[in-house]
């Protein structure tokens, strides 16, 4: 089902639908929501399917029901631009209400939504420290520990014999940690892009995979580029 | 049927003008091109069938050339009279070339008569100058017709279109592009009222597809345009290549032959050598190179390479400067070059008909016989040699069916009509239903493609307000933007490039090699060199943007590489050096060998007709007598050992090998349907508890393993391999597997490009960072689960069905062997199945690995952690 790994020494759970829990906190982080894309591409006349939002709810739902967070952190990006509320349905809104019920819920700033639109509840914050971690939307760059991120959307792409497989992925280095996209029409960045460079160095990384019904641990060296 | 006995009734036809020009050159008109002359002056449409050399496109213009001839009540001024004839072509060379072979009758005759072509090359100011004085002869291709039709001016442009002519329509109708062609020429037909048509064709198995697609067809009533059908040519002069070598088990290289190969080049004028791949023709062509001491001029060509280098190796064709081209389907059709005497086609033909286009390649002449030489790759490549030798020898036919107009490409259509001009959509369909491939289509699809068109055709509604094109209050669609226009003539066309990257050289290499085939050194080497990619000055720089663009290669296939990785490509091996943006730098290599030995690309299935040929030879031993003598030892052997498979029957063999179980089925049916039943037989052994963990499909078998042991069981009656092939595997098996499948998720992709879902990723509009293009994958996913019946998914269901799954095909055959399997458990490996075994390790292996390809990379981050190094 889901992976163990430590940030700076706080045991998290990964899970393979790229959620991250803290156990000891109940606490639940998911990264690039990434709510109404669809609708902004359909306002370029690119119509994708107008159901990623509820795409997205329906596995945030889910998520709600095996771990029964008592905080949900949504690492910035959540929504994909400051109007997707205006052009967000009513049943997803109301199903952002249910989820919220009975929990906090924390919306992290991030470029795409500076400020989470105000048809929707929660708490609105820059970043948040709790549990000896800081959860903010764009990883800063150097040595930073104890840092739990989104923003990269981090893929990697691996390879054996019988052929490679590209998946939305954990990418850690022990000391800090960023969070794959969960948005159902967010895309990859290859953890070997250099984008990632300026956070973890030379440092050895270990990537958690997200496998069809659980995450796999991978050394960053098996990681291949695009 | 019009053939020609009428003579002096028909000659009638042609002007005194005419009948001096042909008696000038020494010829007399073909009865064939006089009967299509009779039909066209009573405004028939008409199908001309003829072989290659046959004067096929003379007689496509004759028509046209008389009735320009005769200038009365016109102007005759050329680009004053509005275009007479508009002619369509597959191929932006062909029409070229055609334009320039009709120049000759034109200027001989003393026409005044102007011909001009216009492809994606031609430059914008002579475009524009075209729609408003066109010529009286265009030549073009189907997406340059597309996009002359979506726009306003098309109403005067074609207006005074005579003629249409289409040329090579047996290659355009069986695929979208054919699709598209057929609903262009839907509303062809209405703008120009006076127009008929005539389609060009080689011989194919059916006539009357085609002669339906030429003429607009009536609800019920298939209507059909005249016939005409010049004679055969000579008979070929057709042979297996009977080699001394040892016959390979399994591959596709034919290496063991090269030495035999270079002979017969040797010893002819001029060799059209043909292969089935890309990688074949890269193979092939290093190893004439490898051998060639007599520096024998030798180039190769084949889609991948450099435009500009492809039109050289054509030019210098033409002009009789090699001695041999090493080629895949790129030559395949009719472009008229050179003095061609002899034909190889290395490896197996696949299909009868194809074998005979190839064949008509060498010697244009239709009164001497074309020279061909078969040469097999394995073992079962020789039946299929074999088989497709006695089927051309009686002119069997196996061209692809017709097939139904695909919904995407409807798509693409009507948002292309809308740019043109407001459309009444009642009338639009009656024009859509006129073409063959859309005859059949029902009213819902064309309101589903319209409301995709309009605004994504989804069960919610919510993007009105961001419509394409919307309905006037007169109840006309419009388009709601210029922007609109402008972005569907960016992304016309039905052909989807898998993703390219281009191949640039960012560094030359130092010291050449001995006999490699691009070199350096005298000018007779460098000429070839040249044709074949090479590079006569070593580039030496930095790495940068600077090298030369050799080509490009699918971009899978290159991420299968690393950095440092050698590969084959346009007859050198290349090392990867990186790959940057839609690039990927390459230097040259010093290896003997390539690391990565191939990459795939244009494989074609095994015709239907020629697999039941194939089944017929193995199981009629009296045959085996025009068979190498190998061939016949190794299918005596399986008759002893095990049996030869019936050809009404279906063999399956059991047999222990390593510690694995194996199951080879030999149904003879094509690499896609096999896979198909690959899919669907090892999720079938799963819940059996088999515990499948594999399998690879060629041509003619299948073979699967499994943990378990299949034979055993089922000889216990523990399992029954009949119901192991039960037909009820194409239902939900089919469905869960397909839903899932890499497969469905690349046909979806191609939909959605079609149809204008997406847009086409351009050199410069390409991702920047991670802002990536939307992933087709993500969107599949999304709709699958939300509206499993839009109408995209059913565009792609479609593809899949008939397509890459071969489906009706192994439907077919299920049905066909229901209750005749035959099951043989033996205690070890059979002769007949050792090549399809040889492909395990060359081909990938499927079946739903993805998952294992994450694990194993885990176990070795466990097993560095327990410090035991893998």
């Amino acid at each position: 089902m889901s992976g163990g790994l430590a940030i700076n020494g706080v045991a998290c759970v990964a899970d393979a639908s790229g959620a991250l829990f803290l156990e000891s906190e109940r606490l639940l982080v998911v990264a690039d929501l990434h709510f109404e894309k669809g609708s902004a591409y359909a306002a370029r006349r690119i119509f994708l399917p107008p159901y990623d939002t509820a795409a997205t709810l329906a596995r945030l739902a889910r998520l709600m029901l095996r771990y029964a967070p008592r905080t949900v952190v949504a690492l910035g990006d959540s929504f994909h631009d400051v109007r997707a509320g205006e052009r967000m349905h009513t049943l997803d809104l109301s199903g952002i209400e249910s989820l919220q019920r009975g929990r906090d819920w924390i919306w992290i700033a991030g470029n795409h939504d500076p400020d989470a639109p105000a048809q929707v509840g929660g708490e609105r914050r820059a970043e948040l420290r709790a549990a000896g971690l800081t959860f903010r939307h764009e990883p800063q760059a150097g040595d930073v520990t104890g840092e739990v991120a989104g923003h990269l959307h981090p893929a990697a792409r691996v390879a054996s014999q019988s052929g490679s497989t590209r998946r939305r992925c954990f990418v850690t280095d022990g000391a800090r940690c960023v969070l794959p996209a969960f948005g159902a029409f967010a895309g990859g960045l290859n953890v070997r892009d250099a984008a990632f460079a300026p956070l973890f160095g030379a440092r050895d990384v270990i990537v958690h995979a997200l496998g069809r019904d659980r995450v796999y641990a991978v050394h960053g060296s098996r990681c291949l580029a695009d | 049927m019009a053939r020609a006995r009428k003579t002096v009734a028909e000659e009638a036809v042609l002007p005194p003008l005419f009948r001096q020009w042909f008696a000038k050159r020494g010829w007399a008109p073909r009865a064939h091109q006089l009967a299509l002359l009779a039909q066209a002056q009573a405004g028939r449409s008409a199908l001309l069938i003829a072989p290659t050399g046959a004067g096929k496109t003379l007689a496509g213009f004759l028509p046209s050339l008389v009735e320009l001839a005769d200038m009365r009540g016109r102007s005759n001024r050329p680009h004053d009279r509005g275009l007479h004839t508009l002619y369509i072509s597959p191929l932006k060379a062909l029409a070229v070339d055609v334009a320039r072979n009709l120049e000759i009758p034109v200027s001989e005759i003393g026409l005044r008569i102007s011909v001009e072509t216009r492809t994606g090359d031609t430059p914008a100011s002579k475009r524009q100058r075209q729609r408003r004085l066109p010529p009286d002869i265009l030549l073009t291709t189907p997406e340059q017709l597309a996009l002359l039709l979506a726009s306003a001016d098309s109403r005067t442009l074609f207006a005074t279109v005579r003629r249409v002519v289409f040329d090579e329509l047996h290659a355009i109708v069986t695929s979208k592009r054919g699709d598209l062609l057929a609903l262009d020429f839907g509303r062809l037909r209405n703008l120009a009222p006076a127009m008929s048509a005539v389609g060009l064709s080689a011989t194919v198995r059916d006539p009357d597809e085609l002669r339906r697609w030429l003429v607009p067809q009536a609800p019920a009533q298939p209507q059909m345009a005249a016939l005409v059908t010049a004679p055969p040519g000579a008979a070929a002069d057709l042979d297996m290549l009977d080699t001394r070598e040892r016959l390979p088990w399994a591959g596709h290289g034919a290496y063991h032959a090269i030495h035999e190969i270079y002979d017969r080049i040797k010893n002819a004028r001029m060799t059209l050598v043909f292969v089935n791949t890309r990688a074949q023709a890269e193979a092939i062509f290093a190893q004439l190179w490898r051998i060639n001491d007599d520096n024998l001029p030798i180039a190769l060509h084949h889609g991948s390479l450099d435009a500009g280098q492809r039109r050289r190796v054509e030019e210098a064709m033409a002009a009789g400067a090699l001695k041999a081209v090493v080629c895949t389907s790129t030559l395949d059709l009719g472009i008229d070059w050179g003095d061609v005497d002899l034909v190889i086609n290395v490896g197996a033909p696949k299909g009868a008909s194809r074998l005979t286009q190839r064949i008509g390649r060498a010697n244009h002449r239709l009164d001497e016989p074309s020279r061909a030489i078969l040469v097999p790759a394995n073992r079962f490549e020789v039946l299929e040699c074999r088989a497709a030798i006695d089927a051309a020898r009686v002119g069997a036919q196996d061209t692809p069916p017709a097939r139904a107009g695909s919904l995407d490409v409807l798509c693409q259509h009507i948002l292309g009509m809308a740019c043109a001009w407001p459309f009444d959509p009642e009338t639009l369909f009656s024009e859509i239903i006129s073409t063959e491939p859309y005859a059949a289509l029902s009213r819902k699809d064309f309101d589903d493609a319209l409301e995709f068109v309009a605004t994504g055709g989804y069960a919610l509604k919510t993007y009105d307000r961001f419509a394409r094109i919307k309905k006037t209050r007169e109840g006309l669609w419009r388009i709601a933007h210029p922007k609109v226009a402008q972005s569907y003539r960016m992304n016309v066309g039905t052909i989807i490039e898998s993703d390219m990257l281009k191949v640039r050289l960012v560094r030359g290499a130092g010291p050449v090699r001995k006999s490699s085939p691009p070199s350096r050194g005298s000018s007779l080497l460098n000429y070839p060199a040249k044709l074949a990619g090479g590079h006569s000055q070593p580039y030496t720089g930095k790495l940068t943007r600077g090298g030369r663009v050799l080509g490009e290669i699918e971009e899978y296939f290159l991420e299968t590489l690393s950095p440092g990785d050698t590969f084959l490509f346009g007859g050198e091996i290349l090392s990867l050096v990186g790959i940057a943006e839609n690039e990927a730098h390459v230097a040259r290599a010093h290896s003997d060998a390539p690391k990565v030995p191939s990459y795939a690309g244009g494989k074609f299935p095994l015709s239907t007709y020629l697999a039941e040929r194939v089944r017929k030879i193995i199981a009629s031993p009296s045959q085996w007598k025009s068979l190498p003598e190998q061939v016949v030892e190794w299918l005596t052997l399986q008759r002893e050992v095990s049996r030869l498979p019936p050809a009404d029957k279906l063999l399956v063999e059991t047999f222990p090998r390593g510690n694995r179980s194996f199951l080879v089925a030999y149904p003879f049916e094509g690499r896609l349907a096999h896979q198909t039943l690959g899919m669907l037989l090892t999720r079938r052994m799963e819940r059996l508890g088999l515990k499948p963990q594999g399998f690879v499909a060629n041509e003619y078998a299948l073979a699967v393993w499994s943990l378990a042991d299949t034979g055993a069981r089922a000889a216990n009656g523990l399992i029954s391999i009949d119901e192991l092939f039960s037909e009820d595997m194409l239902g939900d098996d089919l469905e869960d597997w397909l839903q899932e499948s890499a497969l469905m998720k690349r046909t979806f992709r191609n939909c959605a490009i079609i149809s204008g879902l997406i847009e086409r990723r351009f050199p410069g509009k390409e991702k920047s960072g991670r802002q990536v293009t939307i992933s087709t994958d993500l969107v599949y996913d999304v709709l699958r689960r939300h509206e499993p019946d839009h109408i995209l998914l059913r565009a792609a269901r479609q593809d899949a069905y008939t397509g890459l799954l071969d489906l009706a095909r192994l439907a077919d055959m299920l049905g066909r062997v229901r209750g005749k399997i035959l099951h043989r458990h033996l205690d070890r490996i059979s002769p007949l199945a050792v090549p399809v075994m040889l492909e395990i390790g060359r081909e990938p292996v499927y079946g739903e690995a993805q998952d294992q390809i994450l694990a194993e990379a885990a176990e070795d981050l466990v097993a560095e952690a327990t410090g035991r190094a893998r």
